[in-house]
């Protein structure tokens, strides 16, 4: 039995991680109807470039924050030329040129760095608790934490701000907002500068906490993302909560009880099924964002 | 032909194939991420054929795309029924449960791949991207090509013309499979070898990234498309590390230019048109 509280355990940690990169994405999808496929190379942008600081003797906390500063950088680029530039577009474009970012970073970082895989250093060794026989890690937790207070911070500017109410406004429609006088031009980065940091912050405690990273780590991850938006909703940030420890568990689970063959076919299956039986998702968003 | 140039040419020919398996679906209004799935059925059922039933490898591969396109038709009905952004993430999902499911089949090898026996060269491989293309190109000079357009364009106006739009749409997904399966079977045969890991969604997304960069309006983009996207990483091959760096800028900085993609459907009538109207009429258009 205490295995089986043990995997939960371990799953809504992988689950917090999957859950930070589903914010990211289900922005996008819910403010501005695009599926941001850069999203996994700036997740990926957060893992290295905090390994590759931590191997130059900078302390792992200025590190980390130079990578989210790097990542929110690049997504601002990536506005430009996947939404600024593109208004005129078919739908599929900005996903393709979304797509090319991805490439493009994944080899920059081979570039940079090799195709290996790296590893960290244990930052926080022995910061273990044991609960009833269960070990949690600290940082884990600190982590799974983090998240849910970011996004329920992100759910509260949606909510109350002016920014949030220009933002749900564009979610409703992008032209009418501008005869509205919102200067879309001005907020629509600010989406991508907070989805950047909420893909990059959790690629800085991938790192951190599963201590390894190379140049495509932020695939699979991503598309476990893009799985957790569609289980929670697209456009809804609580619906990503919540699909991330779902799909997490869901993954230490069938690792458990079918073998490690079928991870995929489990996870990947849950998102066919719920995309066909409940395309909203469980929880049920309309297709602007919901906070 | 040296082997490093008819690698070269074998890989465009089958990325021609893949791409017009993108494109039909592209054509009709769906994205479908999962065509890398829908080549590895191909694959691997024309591999296991020309393995142990001794068929000939054209027929191999031939039966091998048609069983691409039974499933494409198997589960047509129920992804359809999604849309947009959905539907591309349910052909997603599909994919990687189709390679998900191939690398837990012990019988075509499972996760260790598959080494195919029989051996196909260049000739038949352009033959066979060559029939592809000629498929699709008679395939839209017909009402079948003016009805799929009218799809996309405006599925509700379509519909109310009287055209059934399901039908099409699920015949230019399953057609689309089909070419894919055809894709799988060439790669199988020249290659020697398929692996399941090779079929994910980073073929996929290339696959369509051919179609899309080429442009979805006219028969000429995918083959554009895959021809660009295969040769230029070659070309780039002078600076070897940055090459996917240089690559995916001048797919970003193509997109702003020119985000209807290289060619589109007015552009190659117009070109022909207007020549052929100022040999008639003998004044300058």
């Amino acid at each position: 039995m205490l295995i089986y509280f043990q995997q939960i355990v371990n799953g809504l940690m992988l689950g917090s991680i999957y859950a930070m990169v589903a914010v990211a994405l289900t922005l996008g999808m819910g403010i501005l109807r695009f599926l941001n496929f850069s999203i996994p190379g700036l997740f990926m942008i957060g893992g290295m470039l905090t390994w590759a600081l931590v191997r130059d003797a900078v302390p792992w906390p200025l590190a980390a924050g130079a990578a989210l500063l790097m990542a929110a950088v690049a997504s601002l680029v990536v506005e430009l030329f996947t939404w600024r530039w593109m208004r005129k577009a078919d739908e599929f474009v900005p996903l393709v040129s979304s797509m090319a970012f991805l490439i493009l970073f994944e080899n920059l970082a081979v570039a940079y760095w090799g195709s290996d895989l790296q590893s960290l250093p244990q930052l926080f060794a022995g910061a273990d608790w044991r609960v009833a026989g269960l070990v949690i890690s600290v940082p884990q937790v600190a982590g799974l934490i983090l998240s849910i207070v970011l996004i329920a911070g992100l759910s509260l500017i949606l909510r109350k701000t002016r920014l949030g109410r220009a933002l749900r406004t564009i979610a409703e429609d992008a032209d009418t907002a501008l005869l509205l006088g919102i200067p879309i031009h001005r907020i629509v980065p600010s989406v991508f500068l907070i989805s950047g940091i909420f893909a990059a912050l959790s690629g800085v405690l991938f790192a951190v906490n599963y201590r390894q990273v190379h140049p495509f780590m932020g695939e699979a991850l991503g598309l476990k993302g893009i799985s957790a938006m569609v289980v929670g909703g697209m456009g809804n940030i609580w619906g990503a909560i919540a699909g991330g420890l779902i799909i997490g568990c869901a993954e230490v689970m069938s690792i458990d009880l079918f073998g490690a063959d079928f991870v995929d076919i489990s996870v990947y299956g849950l998102l066919l099924l719920i995309l066909m039986v409940r395309p909203t998702g469980l929880f049920g968003a309309p297709a602007g964002a919901r906070a | 032909m040296s082997g490093y140039v008819e690698g070269i040419l074998v890989l465009l020919a089958i990325n021609v194939v893949f791409a017009y398996g993108a494109f039909l679906p592209i054509a009709a209004g769906q994205l479908n991420l999962g065509i890398a799935g829908f080549a590895a059925i191909g694959g691997y059922v024309s591999a296991f054929l020309s393995n142990n039933a001794a068929v000939p490898v054209p027929v191999a591969i031939l039966v091998g795309g048609l069983a691409a396109a039974m499933v494409a038709l198997a589960v047509a009905v129920p992804v359809l029924r999604t849309r947009g952004i959905y539907l591309a993430l349910a052909t997603f999902a599909l994919g990687e449960i189709v390679r998900a499911a191939i690398l837990n089949i012990e019988l075509v090898g499972g996760a260790a791949g598959y080494p195919v026996v029989a051996f196909i060269r260049f000739p038949t491989i352009a033959a066979f991207a060559a029939g592809v293309a000629v498929v699709v190109w008679l395939l839209f000079a017909t009402r079948f090509g003016i009805a799929i357009t009218a799809v996309h364009d405006d599925e509700r106006v379509a519909d109310l013309m009287g055209l059934n739009v399901r039908a099409f749409q699920v015949a230019a997904f399953a057609l689309g499979a089909g070419f894919a399966g055809i894709g799988g079977g060439l790669y199988a045969h020249h290659f020697s070898y398929v692996e399941a890991q090779y079929f994910g969604i980073t073929l996929s997304i290339s696959i369509v990234l051919f179609v899309l960069f080429g442009g979805t309006q006219s028969v000429l983009g995918p083959l554009l498309g895959a021809t660009v996207f295969t040769l230029l990483p070659e070309l780039l091959r002078g600076s070897a590390q940055w090459r996917y760096v240089f690559f995916a800028s001048i797919v970003i900085v193509v997109m702003v230019l020119r985000p209807q993609g290289l060619v589109t459907g007015v552009q190659m009538p117009r070109l022909f048109r207007d020549h052929r109207e100022r040999a008639r009429t003998g004044r300058a258009a």
